[in-house]
């Protein structure tokens, strides 16, 4: 299924929260618990073991104060403002639409008792940026503690990264101060986290968080690696069916990674590297998985990354691993690209009020 | 008087004491994970105090108000930050126990509910009959 074209910039890794302390209105999540998704839009890149993740906070009009947090794979090296038309320019690459559509996208632009531990902080535009690491208690003790207002389904979603990775980014958008700088309704804050680690993973459930169990999660996840990635769930194989679709999977043009390059802190970007694009367009009761990602060219995606198995001392047998990859190769060739929704069943996760 | 004479007087006594004596107050333990109510039906008697023992092992605010639909009605559009002055309106902070004593009257049904915004449709609702 096609998602309207605007929603092409929904990306991946947001969790949106309000950093309103009182019931007023102005936040993400109203006094009667619905949430206005702030759109964003996600790239991964992935070269000599640094992950360099790129995502644009898009200032979306009215007033207060309102932010999200993102888990992460390790501790950043590095958290500075991005580029200004890297986000943009993939979306050319992979989604070539009318430039009414770029339009929208015009270059513009220590812990208390209890809390996660404050790593980093910083400011970049209307945006303060804090890095914590903490398990999900600790998380969302500085959460709230610091303005945010979780939704429900936060204890829960939060337990589900901190198990994997105690590191967060929380970034507070403060719209009056984006007013007084001029910020216009669409204009996007993009950030560029420097990130060393094994392999990149993608979180995509965290999406769903304050959704109700039948709103659809649509978002689009970039990713530019060394070598043709292996994916779990293996978008456009077997995974079809919880949402997933392999929608760009190729060499990277010159002409995109030279422009890539000419970006502000884009100066890594290879001379060769492979481009993947995976949609995902899933109902939020289904997305209780994260994108797993082996650039490493074993073809070996961790199924921990993915949320699909509990982390743990014990480390998960890789032989079950690969057989389940080559059943998904075989689905490649033999199974029709359908994708089916599957009903929520009822006395699962209740409706979020969003 | 015998022995079992004064056991038997012994038993009526006890009998007539209890009988008179207010009910014992009994205690009801509920944990709150992952936003749900670890017990979605409890039975309590009549004319009891009952102590509920609210225990919140999420790090975010839960509210726990007892009663009636219309009850309900009027807090799924009210706007109090906080609660804590009535025993069934309890505010329950994040990783935090909060105790409240009620006596129920009146047989019949309530349903205790979280009406912080979204925790009812997460399902965060348990139902309480009262026995007579």
């Amino acid at each position: 299924m096609r998602r309207p074209l605007l929603s092409l910039a929904v990306a991946a890794a947001a969790l949106l929260v309000t950093a309103a302390p009182t019931l007023a209105c102005g936040g993400l999540i109203g006094p009667n618990g619905a949430v206005n998704l702030l759109r964003t839009t996600t790239f991964a890149g992935y070269h000599d073991g640094v992950e360099h993740y790129v995502t644009s906070f898009e200032f979306a009009g009215g007033g207060g104060a309102f932010g999200s947090i993102t888990p992460l794979p390790d501790i950043p090296s590095d958290v500075e403002r991005g580029g200004d038309w890297t986000l943009q320019r993939l979306i050319r690459e992979t989604d070539p639409v009318e430039e009414a559509f770029f339009d929208r996208f015009a270059l513009s632009g220590a812990a208390a008792d209890g809390e996660a531990e404050v790593l980093l902080e910083t400011t970049i535009d209307a945006l303060d940026i804090t890095i914590l690491r903490g398990g999900g208690d600790e998380v969302g003790t500085w959460a709230k503690n610091h303005g945010f207002r979780l939704p429900p389904d936060a204890p829960e979603v939060l337990d589900f990264y901190a198990e994997r990775s105690p590191i967060f980014m929380a970034a507070a958008f403060d719209a009056d101060a984006a007013a007084e700088r001029g910020q216009a309704v669409g204009d996007g804050t993009p950030v560029h986290l420097t990130i060393p680690t094994d392999n990149p993973w993608v979180p995509l459930r965290i999406l769903g968080l304050g959704k109700a169990a039948a709103e659809t999660v649509q978002a689009d996840v970039y990713l530019l690696t060394d070598e043709r990635p292996a994916l779990l769930p293996n978008a456009g194989a077997f995974a079809e069916d919880e949402g997933l679709l392999l929608d760009h999977s190729a060499a990277a043009t010159e002409s995109l990674l030279a422009d890539l390059r000419s970006d502000t802190g884009m100066e890594w970007v290879p001379e060769q590297a492979w481009l993947t694009k995976v949609v995902v367009d899933v109902t939020a009761d289904q997305l209780d998985f994260d994108l797993a990602i082996d650039a490493s060219g074993a073809g070996a995606p961790s199924p921990i990354d993915a949320g699909f198995a509990p982390f743990g001392p014990d480390p998960v047998p890789r032989a079950p691993v690969a057989l389940y990859l080559l059943l998904a190769g075989a689905l490649i060739v033999t199974a029709p690209l359908v994708f089916e929704r599957v009903a929520r069943p009822t006395g699962g996760r209740p409706l979020a009020g969003a | 008087m015998s022995l079992a004479g004064s056991l038997v007087a012994a038993v009526v006594l006890a009998t007539a004491v209890t009988a008179c004596a207010p009910a014992a107050p009994q205690t009801v333990t509920i944990t709150i994970h992952y936003s749900t109510f670890d017990a979605a039906a409890i039975s309590v008697p009549a004319g009891v105090p009952i102590t509920f023992v609210l225990v919140n092992e999420d790090p975010i605010d839960h509210e726990w108000l007892i009663g009636d639909e219309g009850f309900h009605e009027g807090h799924r559009t009210g706007t109090h930050a906080a609660h804590g002055e009535v025993p069934t309106e309890v505010t329950v902070p994040a990783l935090a126990t909060v105790e409240t004593t009620i006596t129920f009257d009146d047989p019949g049904r309530l349903d205790y509910i979280c009406h912080l915004p979204g925790h009812e449709a997460y399902g965060m609702v348990g139902t309480l009959t009262v026995e007579g």
